[in-house]
């Protein structure tokens, strides 16, 4: 208990920095998922083929590898100077994003294709089509697993404390340096997540459950 | 498959081929050694880890799962708490629990491989027992009432008659579940295992070759690109094989929507997955 009160500063600092990364990378992700995505159900064949690509690329390689990148490498590549923080939370994005991106076109994908020809002989165009009828019909289907792909996020915000980035993976240095129990530390760590993350996924289930009803 | 410079290989041929194979794979890898040895040790190390990791959450999935199925409660509670616990937690502080915490204050000297390794277990184990549950769930009910209409015991009923066709339906999630510990083992870069990115690190630090940190960034991320294809191909070829067999598809796609969902969170998490 000493762990946790004696340094309930740094522990409310740290969570508050996961929570600020969650948060930025969160929309940042979905951001740029439904970009993706729209690209990869778009009639374009190049940019569906960039869809795929980034998409099979970047979910086959580990998110370690992505900070990695965005902590050692982007630095010689003198494009911008970005703070370890801008840069950890441009590697979740991108990493996230192909994750969101499969999810929204899976939930595209339950339309019944009549939805779509209705919409087209009513003279909708492709961007009214998938905005106006598509999207809030698959909205439905989507939201319980892209909640999965958030709490995965929020899981994920730890990595980063590897590169520099001061968040709740990141208090043990801290707390081994000032010599208190780190194994101690570490599992109020582990209940801080369990806090996080079980709100988050009791209303999935119930996102899940209520939504499966209602189709 | 007949070519104009050969014909279907017969017995003797078969296994001249095969030995062949054999001599020219490691005739490749010593050439491999021979120009980037620092690389392909990385590459052992990382998939050593994977292997053993591979090995034991699928034990850890299993055993498990029987407790999350089993009828006695004081069975069933802890290992739903477990299962839960440790799919809750993000795996990089199980591996700082494991390499900081319990060596510092049990006194137990966990190396950064079986840190590593065990924190993998313990993730991906629990959600391989997620898996396997679906699995037999997704079952039709008159499957075991038919086993235990005719006699058989429980033991029996699970083994006999339910797992055989709940493995045979989850085959493919497990190998891309597979694909996740695999791109987890990565995370042994944090904790300084010394892995594909760790030598990655090494290597890019070193001045006399120019600090080629991007060049070897890339390499890596492709060597890792292709490790990950591999695997995915074989989920995706097991899946066709499944269709085609009579006896796969007997599960309720419901249930088997559920378990899959299970998967594509877990590969978030790590990432992996099959090639869509």
């Amino acid at each position: 208990m000493n762990v946790l009160l004696d340094n309930l500063g740094l522990y409310g600092r740290a969570f508050l920095g996961t929570i600020e990364l969650f948060l930025i990378a969160g929309v940042g992700s979905l951001i740029l998922g439904a970009i993706v995505a729209g690209m990869r159900v778009s009639p374009v064949p190049i940019l569906r083929a960039f869809g795929t690509i980034y998409v099979n690329l970047i979910r086959n390689t580990p998110l370690t590898l992505i900070l990695f990148f965005f902590a050692f490498a982007y630095p010689r590549l003198e494009i911008v100077d970005l703070s370890f923080f801008t840069r950890a939370s441009i590697g979740l994005i991108i990493y996230t994003a192909a994750f969101v991106c499969e999810v929204l076109r899976s939930g595209i994908n339950t339309v019944p294709v009549g939805q779509a020809e209705a919409s087209r002989a009513l003279g909708f165009g492709f961007g009214q089509t998938l905005t106006v009828i598509v999207m809030p019909q698959a909205i439905r289907a989507v939201v319980p697993p892209l909640t999965n792909v958030q709490i995965a996020l929020l899981k994920n915000t730890t990595i980063a404390s590897g590169f520099s980035v001061f968040q709740a993976g990141g208090i043990y240095q801290e707390l081994s340096e000032n010599g208190y129990n780190v194994l101690v530390g570490l599992l109020w760590i582990a209940l801080g997540f369990l806090i996080l993350v079980v709100p988050l996924t009791l209303l999935q289930r119930n996102l899940d459950r209520r939504w499966s009803v209602a189709k | 498959m007949t070519s104009v410079l050969y014909d279907v290989p017969g017995p003797r041929a078969k296994v001249r081929n095969s030995i062949i194979g054999v001599v020219g794979t490691v005739v490749v890898l010593g050439i491999l050694a021979f120009v980037q040895v620092l690389i392909l040790e990385a590459l052992l190390d990382t998939l050593s880890a994977f292997a053993v990791a591979a090995v034991l959450s699928l034990a850890f999935g299993a055993l498990f799962a029987a407790g999350r199925l089993s009828e006695h409660a004081w069975l069933r509670g802890p290992s739903t708490a477990i299962v839960e616990f440790f799919r809750a937690v993000p795996l990089l502080i199980l591996i700082f629990i494991l390499y900081f915490g319990v060596s510092q204050t049990l006194g137990l000297n966990l190396s950064t491989y079986w840190s590593l390794v065990l924190g993998l277990m313990l993730y991906n184990g629990s959600v391989l027992a997620e898996v396997f549950r679906a699995g037999v769930r997704a079952l039709p009910r008159g499957q075991s009432e038919a086993a235990y209409a005719l006699g058989l015991r429980k033991t029996e009923v699970m083994t006999n008659v339910l797992l055989p066709q709940s493995l045979r339906a989850m085959m493919p999630t497990i190998v891309s579940q597979l694909v996740v510990v695999l791109k987890d083992t990565a995370l042994g870069f944090i904790i300084l295992y010394p892995e594909l990115l760790y030598q990655a690190r090494f290597l890019g630090s070193q001045g006399q070759l120019g600090a080629p940190i991007l060049q070897v960034a890339m390499v890596i991320a492709v060597i890792y690109i292709i490790l990950c294809l591999i695997l995915s191909g074989i989920a995706h070829l097991l899946e066709r094989r499944l269709r085609r067999s009579p006896r796969g598809g007997d599960v309720d796609p419901k249930e088997k929507a559920r378990a899959d969902g299970e998967i594509s969170a877990a590969q978030a998490q790590g990432g992996g997955g099959a090639v869509a």
